[in-house]
């Protein structure tokens, strides 16, 4: 046993800090620091750095642009970017659309796709959520009718709405499950997968504006949205199985060990710089400190149990288990422990700084609700890993 | 990076898995613990020629030169089969002190008769109201005619009834020392801890002891065994939370109320989820507690892993143990499950050694001293 990186892993995280310590720009690193809300340019500014470094999505196929790093090594990146306040890569191109693509699309899609994806050029949002359909996924209503016309030729007539598209007000192209055969017992049957361009008549978007006053997400509406056959995914009606694999790919990354870190020793500074009601630093109040230790300790074995998770799927060369959804609880209870301790810190007569820290405790909340929420990640682990 | 364990290990492991589940029942752990003696001398025969007294000592003693990594997977089988022999007071606590301050002529007399299973030991420290501080020692050694002899009270010392060598804590002119006294040369008041284990406490009265390291040295040495025992214990815990976790999840399976397993009821189903989060997360404290004490590194950056390590532990005993009991009702309440048994002893790891708050205290006290952070 040995819980320190070998020489390669430590090269390689070294390799990988001077180079996000030489290109990440100084204003994005600010913005993400400061909690401002990135716009799409900022997100898509360090999406192209990071691809003409060939670094933009390491688990693509090398013929794809990955980088053919193990999985320890693309841990140690996210890591490092997290770390080094780096701007998050939106995940539904580069981690959802085109691994689903790379998977089950063609190669005229692939080849009409999966570089736009690659370099920043093209937005994309994910349709999943409906208004009745949340955790309940394969209840979706949305509704795709094949159609044919002299200009479009084949095509599908797309008629619904979709909820908490999130960035959907930067996005170029969504992609989205939807209903095109309503009449099958099995509600899992009779879902297509199928990807829209955000331009098309007929869509609307929204804004859902959350507590803290940000805009992330959206409302998308259809209202005989016409989308050509040659966009749909896979087969028709086996939407659901790009869906299912897309989820373990979604849940790869949720443990956000490197951004907690990052936060962990901003709120030790700030606390440290923060007077309790003797006068003295908050971080020597020995009541706060044992919050602030206790979640040090759960991001510690976090970490540890990440490792862990990354070894064996190293050793055994199987894709991640249910296990990961242990990282995705425990991480996420982290990340809004850590939110709400900032803003315990901070001074209630500083009410300018206050609310700042406030806001970001109340978005902190979607973390446990978000991409399978806490509960569905508990579920999971029963009934794959324990066989309840 | 890794997290195996090697062969060796695992094939250690494996065999004294194999050994408990044969001769360590539930039912035989029960007669022993009901005799007279509360342990078993053949059990211990069997320790011993497995090569478990020896592991972690040096090959010019007779051992196998392990770590604490190497004792891990034995004290998870510990764990589980909720092992009362003396291994940790002999292999983990008192012959630990001697193989740290020990003079060669020491450890040659000691540590092959602890390999040889000969030679069982204790470690005679914590005081009346000293609670979890390691150095509050109000024992006292004077020399008389060339020779020590040691007045004081030492309670719950560990193992205490069937030791035969102690290792007593007290404290001389030049501050904190360790000294080597025969237990017949004691008066020892034994009973049986809540997790069933022989303890006593001892009772010196200018008995003859012998210098054990540096006279006024030996704070240091105290701080780092009791370390590399957090790091066993840590372990041990590891392994009692599984079989906590397997025989609660094997309950909901087979409980039937309303006409299901009461694993069909997601509010159980849920908690029991997190038990096994519990259980993994402990693990992985464990391995850097057990790694951390075999690095042999910086004190400060060892200390301060392994209070991390015990505050996880700590609270996850308390969670996996109590969740284990509720979830299995009231037949979790009574002794004829094993179940409870190992709650009583993640009971009482949680607090040996220092509780939660104790180590949450000397953990902040570690980072302000250091200025360390998490890297």
């Amino acid at each position: 046993m040995d819980l320190n990186y070998s020489q390669e892993e430590s090269a390689f995280r070294d390799e990988v800090r001077a180079w996000l310590k030489a290109h990440l720009p100084q204003d994005l690193r600010d913005k993400v620091s400061n909690y401002v809300q990135l716009g799409r340019e900022d997100l898509l500014r360090w999406h192209k750095i990071l691809a003409r470094k060939g670094w933009v999505a390491p688990a693509w196929p090398k013929e794809y642009g990955g980088t053919d790093w193990n999985v320890v090594q693309r841990y140690i990146f996210e890591e490092e970017c997290g770390l080094a306040g780096a701007p998050p890569l939106i995940p539904f191109g580069l981690a959802m659309c085109g691994p689903v693509l790379l998977r089950f699309g063609t190669e005229a899609q692939k080849q009409r796709f999966l570089p736009g994806i690659y370099n920043g050029e093209v937005f994309w949002c994910q349709g999943y959520s409906e208004p009745g359909s949340g955790s309940d996924l394969a209840s979706l209503k949305t509704k795709a009718e094949r159609a044919r016309d002299e200009k479009l030729g084949d095509h599908y007539i797309v008629n619904g709405q979709k909820t908490w598209t999130t960035l959907g007000h930067f996005a170029d192209w969504i992609f989205c499950l939807v209903r095109t055969d309503a009449g099958l017992s099995k509600r899992q049957e009779g879902i297509s997968f199928l990807l829209i361009d955000m331009q098309t008549p007929g869509i609307t978007v929204r804004p859902l504006t959350l507590m803290d006053g940000g805009r992330e997400v959206n409302e998308v509406f259809f209202d005989d949205v016409k989308v050509p056959v040659a966009n749909l995914v896979y087969e028709e009606g086996k939407g659901w199985t790009v869906a299912k694999y897309l989820l373990g790919y979604e849940r790869m990354n949720t443990g956000r060990l490197g951004a907690s870190k990052r936060e962990l020793a901003k709120l030790k500074a700030f606390a440290g710089q923060q007077q309790g009601d003797d006068g003295k630093p908050l971080l020597e109040n020995p009541r706060f400190r044992d919050k602030l230790t206790r979640v040090e300790i759960e991001l510690l074995a976090l970490e540890i149990t990440n490792l862990r998770f990354l070894d064996q799927m190293r050793r055994s060369g199987q894709p991640p288990g249910a296990d990961v959804s242990m990282l995705k609880i425990k991480g996420t209870e982290i990340q809004q422990t850590l939110a709400e301790l900032m803003m315990q810190a901070e001074d209630p007569g500083a009410q300018e700084g206050f609310i700042g820290l406030a806001k970001r405790y109340c978005n902190m909340r979607k973390t446990t609700i978000y991409a399978g929420s806490n509960e569905i990640q508990r579920n999971i682990i029963a009934k794959m890993t324990l066989g309840l | 990076m890794n997290f195996d364990y090697n062969e060796e290990q695992r094939l250690l492991a494996d065999s004294v898995r194999r050994f408990f589940a044969k001769d360590y029942s539930f039912e035989a752990r029960r007669k022993i613990v009901a005799s007279e003696e509360g342990w078993s001398p053949s059990v211990w025969a069997t320790l011993t020629e497995m090569g478990l007294t020896g592991l972690p000592f040096s090959p010019d003693y007779g051992g196998y030169g392990g770590g604490a990594v190497d004792l891990m997977g034995v004290m998870e089988a510990a764990g589980d089969a909720l092992l009362v022999e003396p291994y940790l007071a002999t292999v983990g606590l008192g012959a630990q002190c001697v193989v740290r301050a020990g003079s060669e002529a020491q450890k040659q007399a000691i540590l092959p008769a602890v390999v040889e299973g000969k030679l069982k030991m204790a470690f005679a420290h914590t005081e009346k109201g000293a609670r979890y501080n390691l150095a509050k020692v109000e024992a006292q050694a004077k020399k008389s005619g060339g020779a020590w002899e040691i007045t004081g009270e030492k309670l719950v010392v560990l193992g205490a009834p069937m030791a035969d060598l102690l290792v007593v804590s007290a404290r001389t002119d030049k501050g904190l020392s360790m000294f080597l006294v025969q237990k017949n040369a004691v008066q020892v008041k034994a009973y049986v801890t809540l997790d069933e284990r022989r303890t006593g406490d001892v009772v010196l009265t200018a008995t003859p002891g012998e210098l054990l390291g540096a006279e006024g040295g030996a704070l240091p040495v105290i701080e780092e065994v009791i370390d590399y025992a957090i790091a066993l214990i840590c372990a041990e815990a590891v392994g009692a939370m599984k079989f906590a976790c397997d025989t609660t999840l094997a309950y909901l399976k087979t409980r039937q109320q309303f006409g299901v397993p009461i694993g069909a009821f997601q509010a159980l189903q849920h908690r029991m989820v997190d038990m096994y989060v519990s259980y993994e997360q402990a693990k992985s404290m464990a391995c850097l507690a057990a790694s951390k004490v075999d690095a042999q590194g910086d004190a400060k950056d060892r200390a301060r892993s392994v209070s991390a390590a015990k505050i996880k532990i700590a609270d996850n005993c308390r969670h996996v143990s109590q969740e284990a009991i509720q979830l299995h009702g009231g037949m979790g309440m009574t002794e004829e499950l094993k179940v409870s048994h190992t709650f009583r002893r993640l009971t009482m790891i949680a607090q040996q050694f220092g509780d939660a708050e104790h180590h949450l205290a000397r953990f902040a006290e570690l980072e302000r001293s250091s200025g360390a952070g998490l890297s």
